[in-house]
């Protein structure tokens, strides 16, 4: 176990090799270009590393695919205009419950927008594509996270047969810190093996598989959705995952993800050595979303705030799936594609502790 | 005409029959004559087959050797990504005009420039067929479709010529070359040298098959004869040899 001095994408990129990923596809974004170049350096020095530049997003989407088919651990990284031409692959992975693995790390929207800050990428992560949103996606506040979640992100795709992303930002795919890089099996990290789809050898010769998406009636696919949905729910408990920081007496409680929770968290600190009750709830899942322990968590409270790099998109995922009592007065901090410190964290926190102590 | 089922190609699903292509597709006998290439090649069993969106994905389960149905324009990239994790696969790409020459000619055009040693087989029926008979990139001139009811005119551009495009971009062991569906001969030799080439690891193969559509042509069985003819003269039937590699 060492400790490394690394940006967000060289330590990506560790990760997938980490995690036994022998594939990357891909087509150049910022902010998440470097991951494809640290990749290719990598397969130039392992001939079991092999990289397929594609011609454009769709391509290493569908392309993922069809390694996943074949039983590769492979992967992609894209951002924004990118991440949405990549919807098409991954509704398809969803469909057919397919392993596929990507690292999206946001940048400013809608269209080209900005290339390196954003949380807008939340819906479409979460909820891209014509289906219900059944993926696993893991929100990363630092360096640290983005290794141990992408090497999560293999294990969870090849155990649990969902679409899995590491959602970042550009600010964490290009920031330098020092990055305690380890071999799973030094922690006892099991590392779940991949199996082919279609061509696997353990299969029986004369039974042949023909997958589809496709479905000629209604009840047919409803079925076949019913059965997705189910294993959906099923796995949820033991998927999600959150920080929860000094909820339990607050009386704010701050809801973020990824990146803003890490300044929240500072905001939280400062206000905490004031002897200010703030609360924290991070969830790591976005989906699925940790919907009993957030539902405690806001039990009984009086002030939620919601603070993200976005207008809203976390904060109406939090919402549609949580019940939310009269008492609870809901602030937010909305800055779409705008990077958000403590110190404007704390203000809007000062606020809302003026207002409930009033009360 | 024989009734056994047992004269239709071992690579076929028996159990999937009849097959749902209309009557008179020239599509269906293609893949029957993909299926006999298969048997011949002895494949079966380290054969991959992605089909695209259209008519081409009705033959999701119409063969004994595993396959995967796409999306719309992308049974080549996810042809290529198992190709690239499992060399030794024969993958075998299909698709309609629609999927390799509209959708998803960026894919087409990538593969064969990187020279990927996969095998597409591409139908060319002038129309878009599954969603009943559209404009294609394929079209005749003056050919009337449901969104060229007055014939297709030149500002909708010329029928592509899709082999003849990719000889200018193939490699050297690129194999290419067009066919008619009817023509059970010469397309179950070009299939089946076009499979070779990939096993041989030779490069890119590449073979458009013209095919009858009555339905969306609608035409008796003679004018579909009389329409393929017309067809092979705007699109002419052989290999091409791609370009010595200048660079």
């Amino acid at each position: 176990m060492t400790k490394e001095l690394l940006t967000g994408n060289e330590v990506l990129t560790r990760g997938a090799i980490a995690a036994g990923a022998k594939l990357m596809t891909g087509y150049p974004i910022t902010p998440t270009t470097e991951i494809m170049e640290h990749w290719a350096e990598a397969a130039s020095q392992d001939k079991s590393l092999k990289m397929l530049q594609t011609e454009d997003e769709m391509s290493a989407g569908f392309a993922l695919i069809g390694a996943n088919l074949a039983g590769t651990k492979a992967f992609t990284a894209s951002a924004g205009p990118g991440n949405v031409l990549m919807q098409d692959a991954f509704s398809m992975a969803e469909a057919l419950r397919i392993p596929t693995v990507a690292f999206i790390m946001q940048r400013g929207g809608p269209s080209t927008g900005t290339v390196i800050y954003s949380q807008q990428e939340v819906n479409l992560t979460c909820l891209g594509g014509n289906g219900e949103g059944l993926r696993i996606v893991y929100s990363t506040s630092g360096l640290q996270d983005l290794y141990d979640y992408s090497l999560k992100a293999f294990n969870s795709a090849w155990k649990y047969r969902f679409p899995t992303f590491v959602l970042g930002d550009g600010y964490q795919a290009k920031m330098l810190s020092e990055v305690q890089i380890y071999d799973p099996r030094e922690k006892n990290i099991e590392t779940i093996d991949p199996t082919a789809y279609l061509l696997n050898p353990n299969k029986n010769p004369d039974e042949y598989i023909n997958l589809r998406n496709t479905y000629n009636l209604e009840e047919e696919l409803a079925e076949v959705l019913a059965g997705h949905r189910k294993a959906f729910q099923d796995i949820s408990p033991e998927v999600v995952e959150y920080e929860d920081l000094h909820t339990l007496d607050a009386e704010v409680v701050i809801f973020a993800h990824g990146i803003v929770a890490a300044a929240a968290k500072e905001a939280q600190d400062f206000l905490r050595s004031k002897n200010l009750k703030v609360g924290l709830f991070r969830p790591i899942t976005l989906s699925p979303f940790p919907v009993d322990s957030a539902t405690q968590v806001l039990s009984h409270k009086k002030a939620v705030l919601f603070v993200e790099s976005s207008q809203g998109q976390f904060a109406r995922l939090v919402k549609g799936q949580l019940n939310f009592s009269c008492q609870l007065k809901v602030h937010e901090l909305f800055e779409p594609a705008i990077g958000i410190d403590a110190q404007k964290i704390i203000s809007k926190l000062e606020e809302i502790l003026k207002e409930v102590q009033h009360a | 005409m024989p009734s056994n089922i047992d004269n239709l190609p071992i690579a076929w699903k028996k159990k999937s029959l009849p097959q749902k292509f209309c009557p008179g597709c020239g599509q269906a006998e293609a893949l029957k004559i993909l299926g006999y290439a298969i048997d011949e090649l002895g494949i079966q069993n380290r054969t991959v087959y992605a089909t695209d969106i259209g008519c081409s994905l009705l033959s999701w389960n119409m063969f004994d050797v595993d396959t995967i149905q796409t999306h719309h324009g992308r049974a080549t990239p996810v042809a290529v990504g198992f190709k690239h994790a499992r060399p030794d696969a024969v993958v075998i790409a299909f698709m309609g005009d629609g999927g390799g020459y509209a959708i998803g000619a960026q894919h087409l055009v990538n593969s064969c420039l990187r020279d990927d040693k996969i095998t597409i087989l591409l139908i060319n029926n002038a129309n878009y067929a599954m969603t009943g008979g559209q404009m294609a990139p394929t079209t005749l001139l003056g050919e009337k479709t449901t969104t060229s009811p007055d014939g297709r005119k030149i500002e909708s551009g010329k029928p592509i010529h899709g082999p003849e495009m990719l000889k200018t971009i193939a490699s050297e062991g690129a194999y290419l070359a067009r066919c008619v569906s009817n023509d059970f001969e010469e397309t179950l030799a070009y299939i089946k040298k076009a499979l070779q080439n990939q096993i041989d690891g030779r490069g890119f193969s590449f073979v458009e098959i013209l095919s009858m559509c009555p339905v969306n042509w609608k035409t008796d069985a003679q004018q579909s004869l009389n329409f393929i003819k017309e067809m092979e003269k705007i699109f002419p039937l052989g290999e091409l040899k791609p370009k010595e590699k200048e660079c």
